[in-house]
């Protein structure tokens, strides 16, 4: 058991938690640093993130960069990669860690092959962002895609709207969203009609009587 | 054709999509003109006097003088950065990825301008991890850039040198704020820090940092080409200039508008973006995206839509993100939707905000479950006052302005939604409802 409030620092028969000693800095200490040898990591990866280290003044700015690349690599950030990404950059692993845990996108645990976020905050809530939730939810059952609510994606102007492998798609009915999943198991491209790409500026488009998706009157 | 009260300055020529590229952007709009002049001919301060004397003011949220702001920078030999703020996450707010994505190269020419005008010699955009297809556009653009000679090592032969990185974020709304930026561009976990020293003394790697948001960075080129008395033509006295304004929620054409700042808000609502949907009628707005308080729609229609005009109404124009709220929508499951955003992207680095954020959820889903009494609206008005301004940054204020505010002008919606949820609800049983029935997102 780990102590917390600063209770071990007290009391000499609890034992001592690292955080309450050193604050919440990750170990620095060069013996935790993996050394390149020990942990197997492909030349292509390792060149890619000594490239990314190049690209700033201070090699640990590469941290984020480093570990999207892991989980380019892996699918997430596994520990096998956080202890590659880890003996390039010459840090500790458990600071990659501190890094990728706190961040939405960077994965710790094993996620699907696919990745799709659907956006359930007030714009795409008012348009039936829940309800589009539900049914990707339900197409995904099964299959190896990885759903999931979403803070706001800033796609507002197509709500309800999904991130479907990182890229955007909307205004979308539950309806839309079997076929969304069968197209991108399949490897067929994906509601071309609904990409954000080629969506025109807003103000090119007619008035329409009412753009919106499956919210209608169902937003309380 | 674009609507006669649209005023596309930044989002000239956006409807075609050869803007993108460097050719195009060229032969569109004149590009890379106005870098090559200021390079060539201009002085730090020239450039510098042009940005204060336009007026220009921060796109992002705060609206501070961009100018005034690269002038904090002190002078001297260290080394000093720029950053491009484009981790748009505010709820509503889609303008910068809107710029991005239609013409990256007025970022990159406004961004090597104003890197001139504060001394800076590498320069950074951190753009949010979600926006991957605009973080491509903007690496291509860059390319592109580097590959004519207008960023890089001796820029067009001037001698003066110019590092842009395109860094990807990975997903986490704090990180627009401008120290939490920092950190997370140092590599670390997006925690704001405490301020001061304020970044342009003190910020990115030790040293004198100007950041500034995407659309206040793509204004740079063409004031500094036309001049701040052109810039000035548009807009009011204290909000000069055009805005792009990202409408959503309950309208029938959500978007991006580009227009002269001080349009009436009923304008931009019921011409711009169409008015609210067949058979509804707006109910309350947010004028600013979802950190700015919410105005009923009395309040704010004939309100011109700009930033001194919101300030006197009590809310802002923030990032100039209006969210229409119809009279479908429920106000209590709206403050808690708002709510819960702010408690999931809260970094927990400071105790009122950390717990603040996750009070005023847990009362608000009581107040929608049926649990709560009036008394609980006081304590939920009483939590977000004990919030604002005693945090290192505004997370925690962006929850507790909208979320008072629609306490105090819907108290009595709040105490309906409350008292028709009570209904048949015996007081002595717990109710264990899953988050999943109140609509819980992550």
């Amino acid at each position: 058991m780990s102590p917390v409030d600063g209770a071990g620092a007290s009391n000499p028969n609890l034992p001592v938690d690292r955080a309450v000693t050193e604050g919440r800095t990750p170990s620095t200490d060069p013996q935790q640093i993996p050394e390149l040898q020990e942990v197997d990591c492909p030349p292509e990866l390792q060149e890619r993130i000594e490239k990314l280290m190049a690209r700033y003044p201070e090699k640990n700015s590469a941290s984020i960069p480093a570990l999207w690349a892991v989980q380019e690599r892996y699918g997430w950030c596994t520990p096998e990669g956080i202890q590659q990404a880890a003996a390039v950059m010459r840090v500790t692993p458990a600071y990659l860690e501190s890094v990728a845990s706190f961040y939405d996108l960077l994965h710790t645990t094993r996620v699907g092959e696919h990745r799709i976020e659907v956006c359930t905050n007030i714009s795409c809530w008012m348009r039936g962002g829940d309800e589009l939730l539900d049914a990707f939810r339900a197409a995904a059952a099964g299959e190896d895609v990885f759903v999931t609510g979403f803070e706001c994606l800033g796609a507002c102007d197509i709500a309800p709207m999904a991130a479907i492998d990182q890229r955007y798609f909307g205004p979308l009915l539950p309806g839309e969203a079997q076929t969304a999943i069968d197209q991108l198991l399949s490897g067929d491209a994906v509601l071309p009609d609904k990409s954000l790409e080629k969506r025109p500026l807003a103000g090119d488009t007619p008035v329409a009587g009412a753009s919106g998706g499956a919210g209608d009157g169902s937003a309380a | 054709m674009p609507h006669q009260l649209e005023t596309r300055v930044l989002l000239e020529g956006a409807e075609d999509p050869r803007l993108a590229t460097l050719q195009g952007y060229k032969d569109l709009v004149g590009g890379y003109a106005t870098l090559e002049r200021a390079y060539k001919n201009m002085e730090q301060d020239e450039v510098l006097k042009e940005l204060e004397d336009s007026g220009l003011r921060g796109r992002g949220g705060a609206g501070f003088s961009m100018g005034k702001k690269a002038s904090f920078l002190p002078r001297g030999d260290m080394p000093k950065y720029l950053c491009c703020n484009a981790d748009e996450s505010e709820p509503g707010a889609f303008k910068d990825r809107e710029l991005m994505q239609r013409n990256p190269h007025q970022l990159v020419e406004g961004i090597a301008i104003a890197a001139l005008a504060s001394g800076a010699g590498h320069a950074f955009i951190f753009i949010r991890g979600e926006y991957d297809s605009q973080a491509d556009i903007l690496d291509a653009a860059v390319a592109e850039a580097y590959a004519a000679g207008y960023l890089g090592k001796d820029i067009l032969g001037t001698g003066r040198d110019l590092e842009l990185v395109v860094h990807r974020g990975a997903g986490a709304y704090i990180c627009g704020e401008e120290t939490a930026l920092l950190d997370a561009l140092e590599g670390k976990r997006g925690n704001p820090r405490l301020k001061p020293p304020f970044p342009a003394v003190q910020g990115l790697y030790g040293g004198p940092t100007l950041i500034n948001n995407v659309e206040t960075l793509s204004n740079v080129p063409r004031i500094v080409a036309k001049g701040a008395d052109w810039f000035r033509q548009y807009g009011t006295e204290q909000s000069p200039g055009t805005k792009v304004v990202s409408i959503s929620g309950g309208v029938r054409r959500p978007g991006n508008y580009e227009i002269s700042l001080g349009l009436p808000t009923r304008d931009l609502i019921y011409d711009l973006a169409g008015g609210p949907l067949p058979g509804r009628r707006v109910k309350a707005i947010y004028p600013g995206g979802s950190s700015s308080p919410v105005l009923t729609a009395a309040e704010a229609m004939d309100l011109p839509y700009s930033f001194e005009a919101m300030a006197g109404a009590g809310s802002m124009l923030g990032s100039g993100s209006v969210i229409v709220a119809d009279d479908t929508v429920s106000i209590p499951h709206m403050a808690l939707r708002t709510a819960r955003f702010y408690h999931h992207e809260s970094c927990g680095k400071c105790a009122p905000c950390r717990e603040g954020t996750n009070w005023t959820v847990k009362m608000l889903e009581r107040v929608v479950r049926g649990e709560a009494t009036p008394m609980d609206l006081d304590i939920i008005s009483s939590v977000q006052e004990n919030i604002m301004g005693n945090c290192l940054c505004v997370l925690g204020d962006s929850m507790a302005m909208p979320v008072s505010a629609m306490v105090r002008k819907f108290r009595g919606e709040f105490e309906q939604v409350m008292a028709e949820a009570a209904e048949g609800i015996d007081p002595h049983v717990v109710v264990d409802a899953p988050a999943e029935t109140l609509g819980a997102a992550t």
